[in-house]
């Protein structure tokens, strides 16, 4: 028997309005479900449940992927709610618009900005709270609030009175909620700031017990393997299902809008009868797409004019005058996600309701998509969240929820969990852009920048994501990283963008444009300082721009200079490193230093490279300015990651395209670092700062590439120009 | 057919195809999820177990070979075990999915080999992929769980 497959187009399924205000907040305002409150003792918010046993449950809004929300959130409510933060429950949130992340308008888990957003909010919920509590109890002994306190999860009053924060639970909920809020000041934080204090998810994660996405089992379900086509745009055209349908333990094999889905008792025998579907491919719009048409496309539209978003002085004039021009050009590779749990969702679709049991990055955006794709209505769809086995920016995207909604809906309504293969997994991703990246500089005759022209080119992410940000040509997740160029405040600038969409669908990956963009300019800004005969970190510390001029697309990041915040982490990483020192041969240090996510981080790598240009990395120096710690032994943790990934994707790390199909499936064609490629020596200096937190998650992956790339050119006299640093692409340089 | 062999001590029989591999009889016939499934081709050791006290990839286990035989998960490595009390100690994961097969490596390593040194962790350890990069905490973990009792 042979069916064929509807030939429906893939839904476009995210239809945002509203527009970019405030910064980038992304304007997404879907409406979302209300708070559910508790049912025993009470809820003072949405943040905080305390029952009458005392058992304190802080809600965390955002995905535990790796990067510590479930401690470093609750923390802050635990500061001012006056609780021991090692006591509390933590749940994840449900989507709701309390819920929402102000620095990105949407309950989404990105861009760094979970502690940024919570910092204020989650430590106000925390006083809110414990004022209600108190009130409750001081109306209860009858004695004004301000003659009572509240530490450790008890309210003291007058005459020794003392009563347990659940025992004035429920009474707290029906107080009046405050309007004036004050908090501590950092001199009284006893939990923000504790370099003891561990992860509270530490224990299940070792026991094995933590509740990943793929780990969900509900009452009745099944398991679903899918067939889907390997190119991109592709889609199935026809299959057969006969062998599939007779072995035992196959429920059902169904059609769904992008695949063919076997729903078995087991997932090894959904998987076994998959093998056997024998499906034909139609191709799709991408047939043809290998990696030489595509970069021979990109290069010609790299000679296009871009869309110019940072402007200032006459940067031809600057060129015409300059004594000497300095030309440089990169190449970066689009890059997988791979997040160790393959993508996977467990839902129940019924004539009423949907339950969607996953692994997301975007909660907010799943009850709106799946109800599309089944037909409910988005308050009909409910949506739990469980602990992501890595996302870095991979489950922004919801496109495995909706298979999932689907599948089980065709199976007939029963509960389902689909997961992917990783094959699957990986030629099925959003990948990070692939991008050109070129520079003409006017120096003058001390080898000073007087002028520099940039164009990036490179596919738009936001354009299929949140196509209202973007405008005239600027995606401001396109532009970060060197929108807010930090040197040289006089020198005529001219930086554009060339949006070219390649058909390989791209996503959000873990600092998103700051590894391209900055990734770029820091190498060339080495180019710059070795063309001057000049020291690499003295040449930027000279030209750093130290005013206060507010720029246009600032993005995520800070949005005003940082000069001075990345002239100290330069001298210190300086010191640290002993940069500057002389290398023997076939060894070099690289520096680099960036602005991301209101963070600065300096970095210097130090390598050795052999005669086959094969790159051994010796020691890596970081220095952070990330504002204030709140968990400093996560921050710590996060640099150390961000610093491994950034190494992969800098080192080794490429995704390629062929016959219109990504050409790496699993984790021998698509290399992650591993163990025995970690440096021994990497040292990761916090300075001391008690500015608002930055965000710490993402931007240090990005700063370790042109370290790195910085440090073989100093070891060996080339300069990576097409990445990763792979041996060939060493020697090409 | 069915299948008779030891899970951390207890011995179940289980009824599945012979080529079932011993990653899914755990995790979706046992209900043990604790470990975890990742490449499925043994190139990422997220499956990792014990297969009568050897480090084996359980993705690339099939069941008709473990009959008779002892399989420890990280179920069965007690919460206690020295090396969980190192990864907790020094708070080595970050999203934990592949934790429980880098703990049975580890664990695997260190009933072999009382004190590694960098390389023969790196030699040992090089089969588990951890995408958060976690490396030099678990360097770290498994030679603080050496010192441990």
């Amino acid at each position: 028997m042979e069916k064929i497959v509807k030939n429906e187009a893939r839904r476009d399924f995210l239809k945002v309005s509203g527009s970019a205000a405030g910064g980038l907040a992304l304007a997404f305002y879907l409406p979302t479900a209300r708070m559910a409150q508790a049912a025993d003792g009470g809820s003072p918010n949405a943040w905080v449940k305390i029952a009458s046993d005392n058992t304190v449950t802080v809600m965390v809004a955002r995905s535990e992927m790796g990067q510590d929300v479930y401690t470093s959130m609750p923390m802050l409510v635990a500061e001012e709610l006056e609780v021991d933060i090692n006591s509390v429950k933590v749940e994840f949130a449900p989507p709701a618009e309390v819920y929402i992340n102000s620095l990105l308008g949407g309950q989404i888990t990105g861009g760094s900005t979970s502690v940024r957003d919570g910092w204020e909010k989650l430590r106000k919920a925390g006083a809110s709270a414990r004022m209600m509590l108190v009130a409750a109890a001081a109306d209860n002994w009858g004695v004004d609030a301000s003659q009572c306190s509240a530490a450790n999860g008890t309210i003291k009053g007058p005459g020794g009175k003392s009563a347990t924060y659940g025992s004035v639970a429920a009474k707290a909920a029906t107080m009046e909620v405050p309007k004036e809020v004050p908090l501590k000041p950092a001199s009284q934080f006893k939990v923000v700031g504790n370099t003891k204090q561990k992860r509270l998810d530490t224990a299940a994660k070792v026991r094995g017990t933590a509740q990943f996405g793929i780990d969900t089992v509900v009452p009745g379900m099944k398991f679903a393997a899918v067939a889907m086509a390997p190119m991109i745009g592709g889609k199935i055209i026809s299959y057969d299902d006969t062998r599939a349908k007779s072995m035992p333990g196959v429920h059902a094999v169904v059609e769904y809008s992008r695949g063919v889905a076997v729903v078995a008792d087991s997932y090894w025998t959904a998987k076994k009868a998959v093998a056997t579907l024998d499906p034909q491919y139609d191709a799709g719009p991408n047939a043809d797409l290998d990696m030489t048409s595509l970069w021979s496309k990109m290069s010609d539209a790299s000679n296009s004019a871009g869309a110019v978003f940072r402007e200032s002085g006459n940067a031809d004039a600057g060129l015409a005058n300059a004594a000497k021009m300095i030309t440089g050009e990169y190449r970066l590779p689009f890059q997988s996600h791979s997040p160790m749990e393959p993508q996977n969702t467990t839902a129940h679709v019924t004539a009423d309701k949907a339950v969607i049991i996953t692994p997301t990055q975007f909660q907010q955006l799943i009850p709106h998509v799946v109800g599309g794709a089944v037909g409910l209505k988005p308050e009909q769809v409910e949506v739990q969240t469980t602990f992501l086995g890595g996302g870095f920016g991979r489950r922004v995207e919801v496109d495995y929820a909706i298979d999932a909604a689907e599948i089980s809906k065709a199976a007939g309504g029963i509960p389902v969990k689909m997961v992917w293969s990783r094959e699957q997994d990986m030629m099925h991703d959003s990948y990070r852009p692939a991008g050109i990246y070129k520079f003409t500089a006017g120096v003058d005759a001390n080898g000073k920048l007087q002028a520099l022209k940039f164009k990036s080119t490179s596919p738009s992410i936001s354009s299929r994501l949140f196509p209202s940000i973007v405008k005239d040509g600027i995606d401001p997740f396109a532009v970060e990283g060197i929108d807010n160029f930090p040197y040289m405040a006089d020198a005529g600038l001219n930086f554009s963008y060339v949006m070219h969409d390649t058909g390989v669908q791209v996503g959000y990956w873990r600092g998103v444009s700051h590894n391209l963009n900055a990734v770029a300019l820091e190498c060339f800004i080495d180019e710059l300082a070795k063309a001057a005969g000049a020291d690499p970190i003295q040449y930027r510390i000279d030209m750093l721009d130290m005013g206060s001029t507010k720029h246009q697309w600032s993005g995520l990041s800070a949005g005003v200079p940082v000069g001075a915040r990345m002239k100290r982490v330069l001298e210190e990483v300086r010191k640290k490193s002993g940069f500057g020192k002389r290398m023997p041969a076939g060894k070099g240090q690289g520096v680099a230093v960036m602005e991301g996510y209101n963070s600065v981080i300096a970095i210097v790598a130090d390598v050795t490279v052999d005669s086959g240009y094969d790159v051994t990395i010796d020691k890596i120096t970081t220095v952070v300015d990330g504002g204030t710690l709140v968990h400093p032994d996560q921050a710590l943790a996060q640099i150390q990651g961000s610093i491994n990934m950034g190494q992969g994707v800098g080192m080794i790390s490429e995704i390629t395209v062929k016959n219109g199909a990504v050409q790496q499936d699993n984790f021998d064609g698509y290399r992650a670092v591993r163990i025995n490629e970690t440096p021994k020596s990497m040292d990761v200096h916090f300075l001391k700062s008690d500015s608002t937190p930055g965000g710490l998650g993402e931007p240090a992956t990005a700063v370790i590439v042109p370290a790195l790339a910085n440090a073989i050119h100093a070891a060996c006299g080339k300069r990576v120009r097409t990445f990763p640093a792979l041996p060939e692409n060493v020697a090409a340089g | 057919m069915k299948v008779s062999f030891k899970v951390n001590g207890k011995s179940e029989t289980v009824e599945v195809s012979a080529d079932t591999p011993l990653l899914w009889v755990l995790r979706d016939t046992l209900g043990m999820t604790g470990t975890k499934f990742g490449c499925g081709k043994a190139l990422c050791g997220a499956c990792t177990v014990h297969l009568n006290g050897v480090a084996v990839r359980s993705c690339q286990t099939q069941i008709g070979a473990v009959a008779g035989q002892n399989v420890t998960t990280i179920e069965g490595l007690g919460g206690d075990h020295k090396v969980q009390r190192a990864w907790e100690a020094l708070d080595v994961p970050q999203c934990g999915y592949c934790q429980p097969g880098q703990m049975m490596s580890a664990s695997a390593l260190l009933s072999m080999n009382k004190n590694p040194s960098d390389q023969d962790i790196d030699a040992f350890m090089s089969g588990n992929l951890c995408r958060c990069g976690t490396y030099p905490r678990i360097r770290a973990a498994i030679k603080a769980a050496a010192k441990m009792s």
